[in-house]
């Protein structure tokens, strides 16, 4: 896997994607579920930003509203989502109708995601070749046959052995692992200027992941594509990420590059969030949960971003940060 | 212990569950008007082990070696092609599952519950949240519905969720939320044997140490037998007591926790080990580890007899 290049926040900014202050809600029975709650980020040109967080803290809820596949009861009640694709004017997809075809142009090309859930995105009832070949022909202007010859070719790339064979076949057949491949095929076979990967490797073997996240770095090289890649596997992210935002309970609590994030992290649920992988701790014990690792402090109150010594944004006073700046006095 | 000799008791003590030379074959069709099966896919090719009461056996393995399929068909969610699966029931003594009619197997689902992996297909999307986890305890004509209720709360609630979710449905809740919906609804009959399929893929590293700190109590607690199919090697590593590695349908390597962590033998698990990402950013991962995935000759020339490590 080449190498994660660790470059300080760029001088000339060239993102493909900005979110500023991002808010949806669901209004529900309950009332107002505050699912994302003035989220914002940007995605550098060829780069790759991860976000990890708590279960339920919005990151795919942030996906969903960047392609506005976001519904009822739901509603994106406020901010900026705009993508900025290579020498054309910038699109606030926030802003679009429901039926606006630049909306379509988005979703059918410039942005593609990896959902999730493998079934979300598939249909039960269509073969996975048909399915990937119709993803095809509907971006690129190919031949049938030639559509068929890509699906073939990515299917291969993801490690799904006998793809002819297996291109006739229908998603109930495939093992988990295979769906969420063919997922992936899909989102890759319409060469997006920004791909937007939802857990895309949860159902995988390490080896397999290995793989796909080699793919991944191969098509940011080859297509300077740029990727948000949302995980809760901080060995992916180290691998795959520049940059890292961590999200809890709706809101961004700290934002840096990967270096910072994971090897200095500020903010207490990020410090919990590493404290808590298990392998970390000794078989058969019992592993720290963030409630452990917290002690008692309360993160709820929300707080805002703050920007620390070394650039990055943390949600945290200006005394908690700068404490954590002073060296120790020996 | 793993029974190379599968003419071994059935009636071994100590065992929850014994598997012997277990297959499930899929058929494959030819494409035309007329499909005609041309073969099958021996997703489970003969694969013979026993569970401990009270322990955590965990089955990694690649990505479409058989994982699902093993589990499914030895919770009777499949029929097997072949083999028996002897599971010791309460209710029932020694009995092999293997080829039980769904009527025969109805009481039998009471000691044993499974955690299905997409939890996006597995859950009814027509259910409240509160049904769906009090269902088997409907179907076993279990409590009162005041008693259910509070069931139903207390268990969302120890998965880390909320006692007022119960009246929203499936689709309103995020991957990592299904997936404790499904982990609540398998805990709440105390079942003696637990099946979970990549149970806790979804959950954050801190939501996902509260499942699994959940697991190991209930464990304690009521000596509850796991059989946990996952990919993360450090949730396997941390909380199984024997691990099966699967490959292409079959276990190529089983044993202690410990010894396959330490001393990986089978080159197929020798690759997996050196293949997880470490939480550094400045620790690459060794891509000559891996070969090409997809390369059914990547292992050419290596010795794959399974592995079987003394206890
Ligand atoms: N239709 C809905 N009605 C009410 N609440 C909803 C709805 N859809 C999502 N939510 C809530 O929005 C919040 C954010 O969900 P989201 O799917 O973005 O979480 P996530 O960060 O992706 O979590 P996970 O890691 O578990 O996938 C959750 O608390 C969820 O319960
Ligand atoms: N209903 C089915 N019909 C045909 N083939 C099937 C069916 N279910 C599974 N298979 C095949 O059986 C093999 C094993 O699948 P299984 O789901 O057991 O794998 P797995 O080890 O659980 O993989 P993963 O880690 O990706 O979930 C695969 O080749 C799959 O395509
Ligand atoms: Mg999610
Ligand atoms: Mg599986």
């Amino acid at each position: 896997m080449p190498e994660n290049t660790d470059k300080a926040v760029a001088p000339v900014v060239d993102n493909v994607l900005e979110v500023d202050d991002l808010c949806v809600s669901f209004f529900t029975e309950e009332g107002e579920v505050k699912a994302v709650n003035g989220v914002s980020f940007e995605v550098g040109r060829g780069r790759c930003m991860a976000i990890v967080g708590e279960s339920g803290s919005g990151k795919s809820v942030t996906a969903y509203s960047i392609m506005r596949l976001i519904q009822s009861p739901g509603k994106i009640v406020g901010g900026k989502i705009r993508v900025f694709p290579h020498g054309q004017p910038v699109i606030d997809v926030a802003q679009l109708r429901d039926k606006d075809p630049l909306l379509y142009h988005v979703r059918g090309g410039l942005v593609s995601m990896i959902f999730q859930e493998p079934m979300t995105a598939l249909s039960p009832v269509h073969t996975v070749g048909n399915q990937i070949c119709e993803a095809i022909l509907l971006h690129r202007e190919v031949t049938p046959a030639e559509a068929k010859n890509q699906a073939v070719q990515m299917l291969t790339r993801v490690g799904i052995p006998n793809p002819e064979a297996r291109m006739r076949q229908y998603p109930y057949e495939f093992s988990g692992g295979m769906r969420q491949r063919v997922v992936i095929a899909m989102a890759l076979v319409c060469k997006p200027v920004l791909l937007i990967a939802d857990e895309p490797t949860t159902a995988l073997d390490v080896t397999i992941q290995a793989q796909i996240l080699t793919l991944i770095r191969e098509l940011q090289q080859e297509l300077g594509t740029s990727v948000l890649f949302i995980t809760h596997d901080i060995g992916v992210v180290a691998q795959i990420a520049d940059d890292v935002a961590v999200m809890y309970r709706g809101r961004i609590v700290e934002r840096g590059t990967v270096r910072q994030v994971i090897k200095k992290p500020l903010h207490p649920y990020t410090k919990g969030l590493l404290g808590a992988i298990p392998g970390l701790a000794a078989p058969g014990t019992r592993l720290p949960t963030i409630e452990s690792v917290l002690a008692g402090r309360d993160i709820s109150r929300p707080m805002p971003l703050l920007t620390a010594p070394d650039g990055r944004l943390v949600a945290l006073s200006d005394t908690e940060i700068q404490e954590q700046f002073t060296p120790a006095i020996p | 212990m793993i029974s190379a000799n599968s003419n071994s008791s059935p009636t071994a003590s100590g065992n929850l569950l014994d598997v012997h030379d277990l297959c499930k074959y899929f058929p494959i069709f030819s494409k035309g008007l007329v499909p005609k099966r041309i073969g099958e896919i021996r997703a489970v090719d003969n694969i013979s082990f026993s569970v401990r009461k009270g322990e955590t056996l965990g089955i990694v393995g690649e990505s479409g070696s058989g994982k699902t399929t093993a589990a499914r068909s030895i919770l009777r969610a499949l029929t097997p092609t072949s083999g028996q699966v002897w599971f010791d029931s309460d209710l029932f003594g020694r009995i092999d599952l293997s080829q039980l009619s769904e009527k025969a197997l109805k009481p039998l689902r009471r000691e044993m519950q499974m955690v299905f992996q997409d939890p996006f297909s597995s859950l009814n999307p027509r259910m409240t949240v509160g049904d769906i986890v009090g269902e088997p305890l409907v179907i076993h004509g279990m409590g009162s519905r005041a008693e259910r209720r509070d069931l139903v709360a207390s268990m969302l609630e120890k998965v880390g969720m909320k006692a007022i979710h119960m009246q929203r449905y499936p689709h309103a809740f995020s991957g990592g939320q299904r997936q404790r919906i499904g982990i609540a609804r398998a805990l709440i009959m105390r079942p003696k044997l637990i099946v979970a399929d990549e149970a806790v893929s979804a959950l954050d590293v801190s939501v996902q140490a509260q499942v699994i700190n959940l697991l190991q109590d209930l464990q304690d607690e009521f000596g509850v037998t796991y059989l946990f199919v996952a990919h993360d090697l450090s949730v396997v590593r941390h909380i199984c007591d024997r691990v099966a590695v699967m490959y292409l349908g079959k276990v190529v390597e089983f044993g202690p926790t410990e010894a396959i962590f330490s001393n990986p033998r089978h080159p197929y698990t020798k690759a997996l080990l050196s293949a997880i990402p470490q939480p550094d950013p400045d620790v690459p991962l060794r891509p000559e580890a891996m070969g090409e995935i997809g390369d059914l000759n990547r292992f050419a020339g290596m010795d794959m007899t399974p592995v079987f490590h003394p206890e």
